[in-house]
C-alpha cells in the first residue's frame, strides 16, 4: 500500500496497492483510435487523414465508425499536412495521422508555416513515438518530435501518459482553436488512469506527494517515476510525481512549486534531453526556482533495433535509472 | 535605416485611393484600367518598403484584377462569408499583388498599401493569416499552397458545397515536390471544384526555368496528373477570363491554367528579367516606371492597348 499515491486523482487500484505487475497493458495509439472515433460521433466536423498507416496508428477506428470522414493521403505526409490546413479552413477539425517520424518529421515545414503562422486548428497526432518502436530501429524511433513542435508559436503540446490518458486528449484536442500536436506509442504500457483521473490541457497532475524530490515525468515515464518512488518510500524517501501531460503550454504552477518544496528535480521522457520535456522543466526552473536536476532521457544520440525493453534498459529508461536519477539529485541537494 | 525610410515616406505616396465595387460588372477596358492602377500599386509599395518581388507582383496584376473583379465570389465587407471562393495564394513572395487588388475591392485602405513590410503592418513580406481578414494562409515557403488548396475543395465537397478554390503558383514553384503530392491528390479525388494556375513566366531567381531545373514539358506533367490543361495569354483581359470559364465547366477532375505571362509586365525595364524577382524599384525607377504605367493609362483609355 501506497497512502502518498492521490487518492483524487482516481489511478487503477493497482497502484495504490503497489501491485505494478497487474496492471493492464495498452498501446496509447488505442486511445487515438478511440478518442476520435468517440469525438466523430459528438462532433460532425471531426475528420481524420492517414498516410497509408490506417490499421498500424488506429485511424482505422475511427474510419470504421465515420468513413466519409475518413481521408486516405497515401504515402505523401507534405500534402497531408497541407490538405489539413485546407480542411480547417472550411470549418473541418483535422486529425493528421501517421508515424512521428514523417509528422511532425518530414512535414515540419508545413506545420511551421501553413499550420502553425496560419494558427489553424490541425491536430497533428505522431504515432509510433519513441525508442520503444523497437526492431524498426532509429529510422523510425521519433526521439526529436516534442522538441520540433515546442518551438513553434501556437502549437500545443501533449504526451499522454497511457492509453485512457490518449483518448482524453484527443478528445479535448478538439475543442481548442489552434493547432495541437500528440505523441503516442506503439507498444502496450500499464494503463495507470482511469476515467475519473482529471485531465485538463495545460495542467500537471500530481499523482503522488512527496517532500524529498519531485520526478517530474511524461509518457511511459510516468509508470517508471511511479514504480522507482514506491521502492524508494521503503528506504523513507519521499518522491513527488508529477504528470507533466501537457508539455506546452507548461503547467509553471505545479513545476515551480514542486521545486520549491522538495529542493530537487528529475525529469524523465522517452525523448532525446535536448529540447524535450525536461528542457521544457529547466527553462521554467533556471528563471523562478534554480535547485539541481538531473535528466533522464536519450542522451543525444540514435536508437537501435532491439525489443522495446531491451531498448528501455540501454537507452536508461526503466523505474532503475529514475531511481538511480533521484539519488544523484538527492546527493547534489545535500552536498 | 530609421531615416531613410522618414525621407522615402515623404517621397512615396499614393495619389488616388479610388476603390471598386466587385459586384459591379467591368468591361475588360475597365478591367485592364484597374489592372493598371494596381501595377502603379505595387511600384509604390516596392519604393517604399525598399524590399520585396517587383517581376512576379507585376507579372500577375491582369490575373488577379480579373479574379477579384470578374471570377471569384466574395465580399470584401464580408472577408469570411462561408459562401466565398477561396482563394490560396501558393506563391507568397507576390503578395504585394494581392494587397493592392484587395485595396482596391475595398478590404483595406489604399493608403494602407505604403505599410508594406514596415514594423507593425498588417501586410507582411510574406503573407500571414489573421492580420489581414481575406488573406486565407499564411505562405512564403514555396510549394504549400496546392495542398491546402486540395483539402478546402476536399472539404467542400464532403459537405456538398458550391464554392470554387483557387490556388495560385508561379512555374519555378513547381519544382518542389510537395505540389506534384497535391496533384497526384487532387487528380485521385476528382475535385473539380478546384482550379489551379500557374504563373508561367520562364523565370525563377537564378535564371530561366528551363535551365535552372527544366519544367517542360508542363502542360502533359499535369495532364498526366489527371488534370484538364488549359493555356492562356495571362496579360488579356479576355483570354483570362474565358480560361477560368473553361476551367469552371471541368467536370471529373480538377483543372489548372498555364498562363503565359512576362515578369515585371508593364514596367520595360523590368519585363523578361530575372534579376528583378526579389527586388524594389528605387525612387528614380519609380518614377520612371510609374510615367511608363501612365502612358499605358492613356493608351488604354484611347482603345490603343487592352
Amino acid at each position: 500500500m501506497d497512502d502518498k499515491v492521490v487518492k483524487e486523482m482516481n489511478l487503477v487500484p493497482a497502484v495504490y496497492e503497489c501491485e505494478y505487475d497487474k496492471i493492464e497493458k495498452k498501446p496509447t495509439r488505442d486511445g487515438f483510435g478511440t478518442g476520435t472515433a468517440e469525438e466523430g460521433r459528438e462532433n460532425k466536423d471531426v475528420v481524420v487523414l492517414c498516410g497509408d498507416l490506417a490499421d498500424s496508428t488506429r485511424a482505422s477506428w475511427f474510419a470504421k465508425e465515420h468513413p466519409d470522414r475518413f481521408i486516405e493521403v497515401g504515402v505523401a505526409e507534405q500534402n497531408m499536412v497541407g490538405m489539413a490546413v485546407g480542411l480547417a479552413l472550411v470549418g473541418k477539425i483535422p486529425y493528421v495521422s501517421t508515424y512521428a517520424v514523417f509528422v511532425p518529421g518530414r512535414a515540419w515545414d508545413q506545420i511551421r508555416i501553413s499550420v502553425s503562422y496560419g494558427n489553424f486548428p490541425v491536430k497533428i497526432m505522431g504515432a509510433h513515438s519513441g525508442i520503444s518502436v523497437g526492431p524498426d530501429g532509429a529510422t523510425h524511433q521519433a526521439l526529436e518530435d516534442v522538441a520540433i513542435t515546442r518551438c513553434l508559436p501556437n502549437m500545443t503540446v501533449i504526451v499522454p501518459c497511457d492509453a485512457e490518458e490518449t483518448r482524453k486528449a484527443v478528445r479535448a484536442a478538439a475543442k481548442l482553436k489552434g493547432p495541437v500536436y500528440i505523441r503516442f506509442h506503439r507498444e502496450k504500457v500499464p494503463v495507470i488512469t482511469t476515467k475519473d483521473t482529471p485531465f485538463e490541457i495545460g495542467k500537471a497532475q500530481v499523482y503522488r506527494e512527496g517532500k524529498d524530490v519531485a520526478v517530474i515525468a511524461a509518457g511511459v515515464m510516468v509508470f517508471e517515476a511511479l514504480q522507482a518512488a514506491a521502492k524508494l518510500a521503503k528506504e523513507g524517501i519521499d518522491v513527488r510525481v508529477i504528470n507533466l501531460g501537457t508539455v506546452k503550454p507548461i503547467d509553471e504552477e505545479t513545476v515551480i512549486k514542486a521545486a520549491r518544496e522538495c529542493g530537487a528535480v528529475v525529469t524523465a521522457e522517452e525523448h532525446q534531453v535536448m529540447g524535450g520535456i525536461g528542457s521544457a522543466v529547466m527553462e521554467v526552473l533556471g528563471k523562478n526556482a534554480p535547485v539541481p536536476v538531473e535528466m533522464v532521457g536519450v542522451q543525444d544520440r540514435f536508437g537501435e533495433s532491439g525489443q522495446p525493453d531491451e531498448l528501455m534498459e540501454k537507452f536508461g529508461l526503466t523505474s532503475k535509472d529514475v531511481l538511480k536519477a533521484i539519488k544523484r539529485v538527492l546527493e547534489r541537494k545535500s552536498a | 535605416m530609421g531615416e531613410e525610410s522618414g525621407s522615402a515616406a515623404s517621397v512615396v505616396s499614393i495619389p488616388d485611393d479610388e476603390q471598386f465595387d466587385v459586384t459591379k460588372e467591368y468591361s475588360d477596358k475597365e478591367l485592364a484600367l484597374i489592372a493598371n492602377t494596381v501595377r502603379k500599386d505595387i511600384v509604390r509599395m516596392l519604393a517604399e518598403a525598399k524590399s520585396g518581388h517587383s517581376g512576379g507582383s507585376l507579372g500577375l496584376a491582369d490575373i488577379f484584377t480579373v479574379l477579384y473583379f470578374r471570377v471569384m465570389k466574395h465580399k470584401p465587407s464580408d472577408p469570411f462569408w462561408p459562401e466565398r471562393d477561396i482563394f490560396i495564394l501558393s506563391n507568397g513572395h507576390v503578395v504585394p499583388v494581392r494587397y493592392a487588388v484587395m485595396a482596391r475591392a475595398g478590404y483595406l485602405p489604399v493608403k494602407e498599401l505604403l505599410t508594406l513590410r514596415k514594423l507593425g503592418t498588417r501586410l507582411q513580406g510574406h503573407p500571414h493569416r489573421g492580420d489581414l481578414p481575406g488573406l486565407e494562409t499564411s505562405a512564403g515557403s514555396l510549394g504549400q499552397g496546392l495542398s491546402i488548396a486540395v483539402g478546402a475543395a476536399y472539404g467542400l465537397k464532403m459537405d456538398g458545397k458550391p464554392n470554387t478554390v483557387f490556388c495560385s503558383m508561379g512555374d519555378g514553384e513547381l519544382q518542389e515536390g510537395s505540389i506534384w503530392e497535391a496533384a497526384m491528390a487532387a487528380g485521385h479525388y476528382k475535385l473539380d471544384n478546384l482550379i489551379g494556375f500557374v504563373d508561367r513566366n520562364m523565370l525563377q531567381i537564378d535564371g530561366n526555368t528551363e535551365d535552372v531545373m527544366k519544367l517542360e514539358p508542363l502542360a502533359d506533367k499535369w495532364k498526366s496528373f489527371n488534370w484538364e490543361v488549359i493555356e492562356a495569354n495571362g496579360h488579356s483581359i479576355k483570354e483570362i477570363t474565358e480560361a477560368f470559364e473553361k476551367a469552371k465547366a471541368v467536370k471529373g477532375k480538377p483543372a489548372v491554367i498555364l498562363f503565359h505571362t512576362k515578369m515585371g509586365k508593364g514596367v520595360s525595364f523590368m519585363e523578361d528579367k530575372a534579376e528583378w524577382h526579389g527586388k524594389p524599384p528605387s525612387i528614380d525607377e519609380m518614377k520612371k516606371a510609374l510615367e511608363e504605367l501612365q502612358e499605358t493609362e492613356e493608351k488604354i483609355k484611347a482603345g490603343e492597348v487592352m
